[in-house]
């Protein structure tokens, strides 16, 4: 039986959640590992655009608040630390937590860096085929800004048998964080697929935190969830045979139900008997559940099918310019005024030859089930909501037109509808990406122990 | 059962999730009773998911089903005009979008719904808007 927890399911999660799964799992004296999955499709790209700015960047900003109040308790207690909080710049976070063991009293604290994920230096994306999920987009302009391969969990695996403690990694496959260490303590072989799929499943359903456990689930009076503000993270108990139980800390909040786990199971899977990751195909068709007591449930019927001979890449670009305005109209007649605005919007776009990509919202009556369009807004009744906003959002190349644009919502003050108030105006760059399947020859990885100052 | 068919929410018989990943959109659709297994796999078809995206661009369905776990997987392409890196909607990520499959209307037999409807206000919510002539299947 092994151990493994889950610390953050995402780069913007709650920083105290791996406090109690790390003394629950210290409590059973047998270590395991704890893991920590804290990046999302744009962030690689966000992460070296900060690195550009500060060569110590890069890496997790929330990678102290994270870390700190968990390092030495797990450290004690031999569990692994895994995270792919190294982001963009995996040593540079290795220091960060060097630091934090020299600050709380861990000596020789063994820290493992994962690398191979960047693959930027030199590849022509041009080359490659663009995933089938995105076949039909525009093609971007521009040099990349982050090319990025979804690396397996083989690196984990090794840098942890090696006696790594913390093991930073950047852009790994999410369940990779899971099966690097089951693979690590058991012994799987890399050709036992049934095996491999039960790890990157037990990665899989842990990988985005609480939500294995209560979190994205409470619809009051549907589904209920207790204690909701001290969700307690998910630890899977892992048998040698691949077998598992999900389950979570003692005297904590949330809950895990056959419920909670089928809506994980589930979450951002396509064809369920084809889950590709760079370690395995996971078919989870054939996957059981059982309850087994209260906030446990026992999963079972994983099964694994070779990877393919490819892997994913993520490339991050400087993207258009988004712009969004709201201004809120409240009281008797609210939506008509609402509606007048929006029509006001689009005349006033029109007279100053703004074209640009734009979508106007009626926040409170219709929103985010619209298109851009307003097809659904354009067809509504008013039904009498007092508390609407209306919200212009516009995208494009040029800055200035999208400043522009949103200027004419400060305008509504004095032109607009009667009783218009609370303008507020945010511009942004964005980053825009698309993955590739690249061969994996092109992202060779490796682990290295940083070498303590 | 008195076969007399009502309509009533899907929410009231099934919770999901949704999840993207570029501009392809997944909702999991899971029954909360397995007794209502056959009503998901009658109702909630490709062509009904579709039409409530279809509004956004969306323009293929794929239902996948999981009977072990009494749930679909709707696998839903170009549903969210350009997904997180281009879109303009509030929701880019089109995180609410189970809940626009989960409010589509179903036919279901009025005594299985009694025994397998959660949520509040169940009397006011199963009476009424019968389906005129509708049979249970």
């Amino acid at each position: 039986m092994y151990l493994i927890g889950s610390g953050a399911g995402f780069s913007g999660d709650r920083v105290d959640a791996a406090i109690p799964v790390v003394a629950s799992i210290a409590a059973r004296g047998q270590g395991g590992a704890i893991i920590f999955e804290t990046i999302g499709e744009r962030t690689l790209a966000l992460g070296q655009l900060a690195k550009q700015r500060n060569p110590d960047a890069g890496y997790e900003p929330l990678l102290p608040d994270f870390l700190s109040p968990i390092l030495k308790p797990a450290v004690e207690a031999g569990i692994v630390i895994v995270g792919n909080f190294g982001c963009a710049n995996p040593k540079a976070a290795a220091a960060v937590v060097r630091e934090i063991a020299r600050r709380q009293g861990v000596r020789g604290l063994r820290i493992a860096i994962v690398e191979g994920d960047d693959i930027a230096g030199g590849i022509d994306l041009a080359d490659h085929a663009v995933w089938e999920g995105e076949r039909g987009l525009p093609a971007p302009r521009g040099a990349p800004i982050s090319v990025n391969a979804y690396i397996g969990a083989r690196p984990i695996a090794e840098a942890i048998a090696a006696g790594a403690q913390v093991v930073i990694a950047g852009r790994v496959a999410d369940p990779a964080l899971a099966l690097g260490p089951l693979v690590a303590h058991f012994g799987w072989d890399w050709d036992d697929l049934d095996r491999i799929a039960a790890g990157t499943l037990v990665g899989h359903l842990l990988e985005c935190g609480a939500q294995v456990a209560g979190g994205y689930f409470a619809d009051p009076g549907f589904k209920d969830v207790p204690r909701p503000e001290a969700i307690g993270f998910p630890i899977a108990e892992v048998a040698e045979d691949g077998r598992f139980v999900i389950t979570k800390p003692e005297d904590t909040g949330g809950l895990v139900d056959q419920r909670t786990v089928k809506e994980q199971l589930l979450y951002e899977i396509h064809d369920p008997a084809a889950y590709v990751t760079p370690d395995v195909t996971l078919d989870i068709t054939d996957v059981l559940l059982a309850d087994d007591g209260p906030d446990r449930v026992a999963v079972s019927g994983a099964r694994g099918k070779p990877p393919p001979p490819t892997l994913k890449a993520t490339a991050g670009f400087a993207g258009d310019w988004l712009g969004e305005a709201e201004i809120s109209y409240a009281g008797p007649n609210a939506f008509a005024r609402a509606r007048h605005a929006a029509d006001i919007l689009e005349k006033r776009l029109a007279l100053r030859g703004l074209d640009l990509r734009r979508r106007i919202d009626v926040i409170g009556a219709i929103s985010a089930f619209d298109n851009d369009r307003g097809d659904l807004r354009h067809a509504l009744a008013d039904l009498g909501a007092e508390d609407l906003r209306v919200r212009l959002a516009v995208s494009g190349e040029d800055k200035r037109k999208v400043d522009a644009a949103l200027q004419e919502v400060t305008a509504l003050y004095c032109c607009g509808p009667a009783g218009g108030g609370g303008v507020r105006t945010r511009m942004q760059q964005r980053i825009r990406t698309l993955s590739y399947l690249v061969p994996r020859e092109l992202a060779p990885t490796r682990f290295s122990f940083e070498a303590a100052p | 059962m008195n076969n007399r068919l009502i309509r009533i929410p899907l929410h009231r018989i099934a919770h999901g999730r949704a999840g993207d990943k570029g501009n392809r959109l997944n909702v999991s659709v899971i029954a909360y009773r397995p007794e209502a297994w056959p009503v998901l796999l009658a109702e909630v078809t490709e062509q009904r998911v579709l039409a409530l995206f279809s509004h956004r661009g969306a323009c293929r369905v794929a239902r996948y089903a999981l009977p072990r776990l009494a749930a679909l997987n709707f696998v839903i392409d170009d549903a969210l005009e350009g997904g997180v890196n281009s879109s303009l909607s509030l929701d880019a990520h089109g995180k609410t979008s189970a809940f626009r499959v989960l409010g589509l209307p179903i036919g279901i037999d009025e005594e299985l719904a009694r025994h397998i409807a959660v949520g509040p206000n169940l009397r006011s919510a199963l009476h009424g808007d019968p389906i005129a002539g509708g049979e249970a299947h």
